[in-house]
């Protein structure tokens, strides 16, 4: 299992590939909402590349899914990368009847209501897709922590694009 | 035995609180930017007999004076005597310090019942301009303090003092890996006596104090779902006033108490709610697909205003509450935020972000004119004092959470900083 400490530990020590990654997926992306992505944010969350490989045996796929899905400064559109990740998100769900918990969250630049407010927006528009995709919105539960349960606790470029991010539980 | 039962109770409920106590530390003053023309006045310890009273009067009367950033307190290094009455006060003297007015005092604790009588000087008229006295046989020390330091600050400057107020604030311990626990702390104005009135593992925000002080809304996590609880202080008694699907925050009492406005997102996303807090009765005041956020009342209880991204950026509006007449307040910046209106009702402040930083503003209705107050950056959560004389407000210093607070006019800051926690949050208390 994939936690989401695991995941922003990782994201962590593989930042660099992070920076990569985003930087080509805005080259390769058509999407024109991705044209404006910072390519200081890591868009991509590479951890399939660093670990899928060594834990593959026995786990069921389901697990391996991506869980966290990351936002740019106050925006709330999903990157092309979210919405692969989704995708693969909603095959799985459709194959289950278990709910969903999307929780978002913000950084911590501004204040702390409009961030709660920021927090359910992107879990919305993470539930939304889903629902086009055709996982049933009485599964899904959205609920916004804001700033308030971060990931990182440093406040600089890379701390926070760690805390903008949609948690699927 | 029922006897035994009852101050067993009282006792397990001592250690508790005291336990309580020990887990967090007083918040201690750092005056971070004085003004140009203090007023010097000077304050002699006062002349104390019978038992000891076991605490510094006219030390908590001149760091409450520092605190204001309008006087220059006269260390009592440089005092040249330490007069017990008018007899032994020698004009010249003081004003060779350089000290405009001059506090002397006495106290006396007999039988406990204690006596306290003060004399306020303006040496350059050589005349007294105050003097009370005062008996008491409930032994709150501070408070008695804080009541000379009002009596003193609103003699020579006209304006309420607010020393005896409260503050409400949050304190955040640990790390996000381990967890991290959250605490709603009430303290004195000055940061002393924190008490811890709810703790939660799960995030607690946007305290707010009801206008007669003695009750606080606020919105906590504890269910792993947001919602707006009020809790009477002295008892510990809490109901729990919304759990809707969504959002449930900024909770911001109406100026009368009867009312409460709030952010419920049960009908899609955030609106601005009115409930009454008699029948809980709600009354949906926004109508908009953008984000509405945080509400404020005016004083004359007749409108809010809110924070919303309708125009594409978070600015402030204010609604009217019988027309549902919106109207922007701010166009300068592309980031405003969290409005607290003051009492008089004809300005402002606000989260204002300025070059990528966010700092406390202050905005003036009828002109639109703008002062930024604040120069660190990450500040937030402004809460005004009961006087409009200065705000509290959250940042971060040296990467910690820390209140600070700034003069309406940006003159003169102080930080609050506590030493093993991140505190956040700070709503001034009304008078009381």
């Amino acid at each position: 299992m994939i936690t989401s400490h695991a995941i922003a530990s990782s994201l962590k020590s593989i930042i660099f590939l992070a920076l990569f990654g985003s930087l080509l997926t805005a080259c390769a992306s058509n999407s024109t909402q991705d044209q404006d992505t910072d390519i200081q944010e890591p868009t991509v969350v590479a951890t399939p590349i660093d670990q899928a490989p060594t834990e593959v045996v026995d786990e069921p796929i389901a697990d391996l899914l991506e869980t966290v899905f990351y936002f740019d400064f106050d925006q709330s559109t999903l990157k092309a990368a979210t919405r692969a990740a989704l995708d693969a998100q909603a095959a799985r769900l459709r194959t289950t009847d278990s709910s969903v918990r999307l929780e978002g969250h913000a950084d911590e630049r501004g204040t702390r209501e409009y961030n709660l407010a920021l927090g359910e927006r992107r879990a919305k528009a993470v539930a939304d897709y889903l629902a086009i995709q055709g996982v049933s919105r009485a599964r899904m539960e959205v609920v916004s922590y804001g700033e308030e349960r971060p990931i990182s606790l440093r406040s600089d470029d890379n701390g926070w694009s760690l805390n903008r991010r949609v948690e699927l539980k | 035995m029922r006897l035994a039962v009852v101050l067993r109770r009282v006792v397990l409920f001592i250690s508790a609180v005291m336990l309580a106590v020990s887990s967090y530390a007083d918040l201690t003053i750092e005056i971070t930017e004085g003004v140009d023309n203090p007023t010097k006045i000077a304050i002699v310890p006062f002349e104390h007999r019978g038992k000891p009273l076991g605490a510094d009067l006219a030390g908590i009367i001149a760091a409450d004076l520092a605190r204001t950033g309008q006087f220059e307190v006269l260390p009592r290094a440089g005092m040249l005597g330490l007069p017990r009455s008018e007899e032994e006060v020698f004009y010249r003297d003081w004003r060779s310090l350089g000290v405009e007015y001059l506090l002397i005092g006495r106290t006396s604790l007999q039988n406990q019942r204690l006596e306290l009588a003060f004399d306020l000087f303006d040496v350059h008229r050589q005349q007294r301009v105050l003097g009370q006295r005062h008996a008491n046989t409930v032994l709150e020390l501070r408070a008695l303090a804080h009541g000379v330091s009002d009596s003193v600050y609103e003699k020579l400057t006209g304006i309420e003092g607010v020393f005896a107020t409260r503050m409400a604030y949050v304190s955040v311990n640990g790390d996000p890996a381990s967890g991290r626990s959250h605490r709603l702390i009430v303290a004195d104005a000055d940061g002393a006596r924190p008490r811890e009135i709810l703790k939660s593992d799960e995030p607690i925000l946007s305290p707010d104090w009801s206008p007669d002080g003695r009750h606080i809304a606020y919105v906590s996590f504890e269910t792993n779902r947001p919602a707006i609880y009020r809790q009477e202080i002295a008892s510990g008694i809490r109901q729990q006033l919304t759990a809707f699907r969504g959002l449930n925050g900024a909770p911001a009492w109406s100026p009368d108490g009867r009312r409460m406005a709030m952010v419920l997102s049960r009908d899609g996303n955030p609106e601005i709610y009115v409930m009454d807090l008699a029948t809980k009765k709600l009354t949906r005041i926004t109508n908009h697909y953008a984000i509405d956020t945080e509400p404020d009342w005016t004083p004359d209880g007749l409108s809010l205003v809110f924070t919303s991204d309708r125009g594409g950026k978070p600015q402030i509006y204010q609604v009217a509450l019988d027309s549902g007449a919106v109207k922007r307040l701010t166009h300068r910046g592309s980031y405003n935020a969290a409005a607290q209106v003051l009492a008089d009702g004809k300005s402002m402040v606000m989260v204002h972000r300025d070059n990528g930083a966010y700092h406390i503003a202050w905005q003036e209705f009828a002109t639109e004119r703008l002062i930024v107050l604040t120069r660190s950056d990450l500040d937030e959560s402004p809460s005004i004092a009961p006087n409009g004389s200065m705000l509290l407000f959250a940042t971060k210093y040296k990467q910690r959470g820390v209140l600070a607070a700034v003069a309406l006019d940006g003159g003169f800051k102080y930080r609050l900083p506590s030493p093993n926690s991140d505190v956040q949050e700070p709503a001034w208390s009304p008078k009381m």
